[in-house]
């Protein structure tokens, strides 16, 4: 359904990401995992075509969505996929709906963008997805403007305009790191439910890797723009091959023993500016060794799983 | 809020009026008249009274609509600013629309434009129209078209051919202003997270630029307007003079010349009230525009 | 007061060569150098005696030997533009002078000590902000008389509400930062606080605020110069000499031209200049907030 290969983006001479690639078929859901800066929102506007909003572009690699190139595609064409075929939640519900309008005509656009409906036909359909979103009276709140809701009754609303026009794609950019711990699990459970019934490809946007472990079927782990590890699910928290990747799962809190220590990664991501030479883990990583200073790591594969690592799978 | 407001303004009015310094009944007095003259004088238009006998006096009057006698003009003031208020609200109105109207199109261009020349020449205007002087506006327009190419009368106030000048000098700036605060107001809006996810919803550039930008960009709009209701009227106090209009800012700097009390309060309570619309149909407008704003009322 | 005069070191060093940095900076800063070097120099520079006057060669138009023209008395326009920038400058810098100072005391107070005080004179501010500077100018003015001192007045008192509310914004928004609460917590004497923490750290906008007001003062020196409420004759400023040329208009437009060019010329090179710096600072939300 969404094939991403090589993607790289620039905002004039800087490159923020570069060698992204990854590939989703419907019915799936695929975890970008990475701290903060690593490039996983970029790599969600890339595919939404929305990279010019903020001054960036494109500049090697494809996106391949049902077997059309997006990264050359016309803006009139890319603009009926949007919204239509290829669904956005953003990670802000506070700030991501029109504070002046009301709830209704906000989801009902969608539709009527879309699928040609009347505004009748639109609204019916807007009562119809809130409700299946559980979201409680959608008749009443419909005529709500959003700073009268909630946080996560907006994140509902978010994801209701995205599934208005019945997408094929759904591409979710950390849908819960704003929200209460007790909704993000609501949201999460809603967006597997999705996936499920409607047969969707989600790309799942995410800092969290015990999301990932709950929901996604693949992820790709990356650092400092560029995608460090990629493959099922089930192989990379069994067997991590890149010291960052089993960093990250060393992160994850395993029950509620009283000894457990939660452990961080030492040192920070390295900002656009300064990604470092070779392996832009090296400066944090524990199994650094000379090379991974100079040389920049090739990807090393391992079943379905693949890690760009020059002692991947060697260190434990 | 409004009530002390106004009380405070009118008394603010009075009391800046009765510190001006020069005597009207000198003005009055012929010469060789006798100090008894000057009394009756006195007498007649209370300015023998304390201060705050006046003040309650003239407030008394003035709900009754009647402002007193001008003083060097000998007529009731209330005839007076009937006679100039309609050229000054006309001359006002209009200026007022065309700033808001060219001033809201061109801060739009200015903002959404990808063309640098169409940038950096609305950057130019609205640098020129807020810096350079009013009065010497109006005397190059003047000169360029009513005397070189006599296109528009020179001054006065006869049909709609005398109006176009005094719009366009006091529109100058006010294009320039509005066009400036919807610049930014655009640009801000633009950066917020909201506007992504309407274009991720495959809404056109026009459209969200209709529909959701610019209703939030009027917000700053308004509440410029509403404000700047008096500089607008203000404005039209030099831009009168140099036309050689009638309307209240003429019989203003007249009144102030002639140190002609009742005529100046009278001018300065009209400019006062029209200021103090602005404000409430500002928050009007405010609260019909943002349910925000409506909600924090209640 | 020793760390205000460094603040403002500070920001003389930074951020000015900064604003020199695009060449927009450059020409208009380089502009309003040369402006108050004429200024000042003004009495050496001048081709003629800017009062003599010549009346066989009144009205002149612009050449030789008067570049600019003559006025009806025969006067050199180009003189009387020349000198005229000093009294413009000098009028308009004080103006702004004491309005900065007597605002910044104002608003800091208010700021400071909020309550009842704070009302009444935030009430005050804003029923003179929604008045035109021009009317409370004019004012003013008629209530001392015209000429050059009540005219500095009535500039510095049309332009005080913005320096009050400004300084007044700065100092609220200061006050519920953590270092200030800190400060306040450890028990600073308000004085210490308001003198060495707050104003410091409040007065780049109000400076550089207060650069834009001189150019506005500048238009509000000359149209009240041109009601014949500033310079009285023979000195020469710009706005008096647009006001005795009106008589004229239509048979020597160069005597209203020339100063109002030099009016025009010498704000846009304010304005510019003062985008620049607050480009160079990053404060363009400090003053916006205001």
């Amino acid at each position: 359904m969404l094939e991403v290969r090589d993607l790289e983006v620039a905002f004039g001479p800087i490159a923020p990401l570069s060698g992204v690639s990854f590939s989703l078929a419907k019915g799936e859901t695929l975890g970008i995992v990475g701290e903060s800066g690593s490039g996983k929102s970029l790599t969600a506007m890339s595919i939404m075509g929305l990279l010019p909003l903020s001054g960036g572009r494109i500049t090697a690699g494809s996106i391949i969505f049902d077997g059309q190139e997006l990264t050359t595609l016309a803006e009139p064409v890319y603009r009926k996929l949007r919204g239509g075929r290829l669904g956005l939640i953003t990670q802000n519900p506070m700030t991501s709906l029109d504070p002046l309008q009301k709830i209704g005509p906000q989801v009902d656009v969608v539709a009527k963008l879309h699928l040609g409906m009347t505004s009748r036909e639109a609204r019916a359909r807007t009562i119809e997805i809130l409700g299946t979103l559980r979201i409680p009276e959608p008749k009443t709140i419909c005529d709500r403007y959003p700073h009268q809701m909630s946080g996560g009754m907006k994140q509902r609303i978010v994801i209701a305009m995205a599934l208005a026009a019945d997408p094929d794609v759904l591409v979710a950019d950390e849908p819960t790191t704003a929200l209460d711990v007790t909704v993000q699990a609501q949201i999460i459970r809603l967006l597997d439910d999705l996936v499920k019934k409607r047969d969707l490809a989600l790309v799942l946007i995410t800092h969290d890797m015990s999301v990932v472990a709950q929901t996604c079927d693949k992820v790709v782990v990356m650092y400092a723009g560029r995608a460090i590890e990629h493959g099922p699910v089930e192989d990379i928290f069994h067997a991590p091959q890149h010291p960052y990747t089993q960093a990250l799962i060393g992160c994850i809190p395993k029950g509620l023993s009283e000894d457990e220590h939660l452990t961080g990664i030492p040192g920070t991501v390295p900002t656009v500016v300064n990604y470092p030479k070779g392996c832009a883990f090296h400066p944090r990583c524990k199994a650094a060794q000379a090379i991974c200073s100079t040389d920049r790591p090739g990807f090393v594969t391992k079943g379905q799983s693949a890690a760009a690592c020059h002692f991947a799978g060697a260190v434990q | 809020m409004l009530i002390p407001v106004s009380i405070s303004i009118s008394v603010v009015i009075f009391m800046i009026v009765h510190l001006l310094p020069g005597d009207p009944i000198d003005n009055l007095i012929r010469v060789g008249s006798s100090p008894d003259d000057r009394a009756r004088l006195i007498a007649k238009y209370g300015l023998d009274q304390p201060l705050f006998t006046q003040y309650f006096r003239w407030i008394a009057a003035m709900f009754q609509g009647d402002f007193g006698d001008a003083i060097v003009l000998r007529r009731p003031v209330a005839d007076l600013i009937a006679q100039n208020l309609p050229y000054s609200l006309q001359l006002g109105g209009l200026a007022f629309a065309f700033s808001s109207i060219v001033g809201i199109i061109f801060g739009t261009i200015s903002a959404v434009t990808r063309s640098a020349a169409v940038a950096n020449f609305m950057r130019g205007f609205i640098l020129l129209g807020s810096t350079v002087p009013g009065f010497w506006l109006a005397l190059l327009m003047i000169l360029f078209f009513a005397v070189r190419l006599q296109w528009f009368p020179v001054s006065g106030a006869r049909g709609w051919e005398s109006l176009v000048l005094p719009v366009l000098t006091i529109g100058f700036g006010g294009v320039a202003l509005v066009a400036r605060v919807t610049r930014v107001a655009l640009m801000d809006v633009r950066r917020e997270d909201f506007v992504v996810l309407l274009h991720a919803k495959g809404l056109s550039s026009t459209s969200i630029l209709m529909r959701h930008l610019l209703p939030h960009a009027m917000l700053p709009v308004v509440t410029i307007l509403a404000l700047r209701i008096g500089w607008i009227l203000g404005g039209a106090v030099t831009v009168e003079f140099v036309f050689g209009r009638p309307g209240l800012g003429s019989l203003l700097i007249r009144a102030l010349g002639q140190r002609d009390y009742p005529v100046v309060q009278a001018c300065l309570l009209m400019l006062a009230l029209a200021v103090m619309i602005g404000t409430l149909v500002g928050d009007v407008a405010q609260a019909a525009m943002d349910p925000r704003v409506r909600e924090a009322k209640k | 007061m020793t760390s205000i005069s460094s603040a403002v070191l500070g920001l003389r060093k930074t951020a000015v060569s900064r604003a020199f940095g695009s060449w927009l900076g450059r020409i208009a800063g380089g502009f309003l150098i040369l402006l108050v070097l004429t200024a000042i120099f003004a009495p050496w520079i001048i081709p003629f005696d800017y009062a003599k006057q010549d009346l066989m060669n009144g009205n002149a138009p612009p050449g030789w030997p008067h570049l600019l023209g003559t006025d009806q008395f025969g006067r050199d326009v180009l003189s009387r533009v020349i000198y005229g920038a000093r009294t413009s400058l000098s009028v308009s810098a004080t103006a702004i002078s004491i309005s900065v100072s007597v605002g910044m005391a104002l608003g800091a107070a208010a700021g400071y000590f909020g309550g009842f005080f704070e009302r009444a004179v935030m009430t005050v501010v804003d029923l003179t902000w929604s008045f035109p500077d021009i009317l409370i100018a004019l004012i003013f003015v008629a209530i001392i008389g015209p000429g050059l001192t009540s005219t500095t007045f009535a500039i510095a008192i049309a332009y005080l509400a913005q320096f009050t509310r400004l300084t007044r914004a700065q100092i609220v928004r200061l006050k519920g930062e953590t270092f200030i609460e800190a400060t306040i917590n450890l028990g600073a004497k308000p004085s210490h606080i308001l003198l060495k923490h707050l104003l410091p750290n409040a007065i780049a906008p109000v400076i550089v605020v207060g650069m834009l007001a001189i150019g506005d003062g500048i238009v509000l020196e000359a149209t009240l110069g041109f009601f014949g409420l500033g310079a009285q004759p023979p000195t020469p400023s710009w706005g008096a000499m647009m006001s005795s040329g009106t008589a004229q208009l239509f048979l020597s437009p160069w005597v209203i031209i020339f100063p109002g060019v030099a009016v025009a010329v010498t704000v846009i090179a304010v304005n510019l200049f003062g985008d620049e710096l607050i480009r160079a600072l990053d404060i363009r939300d400090r003053i916006k907030g205001a």
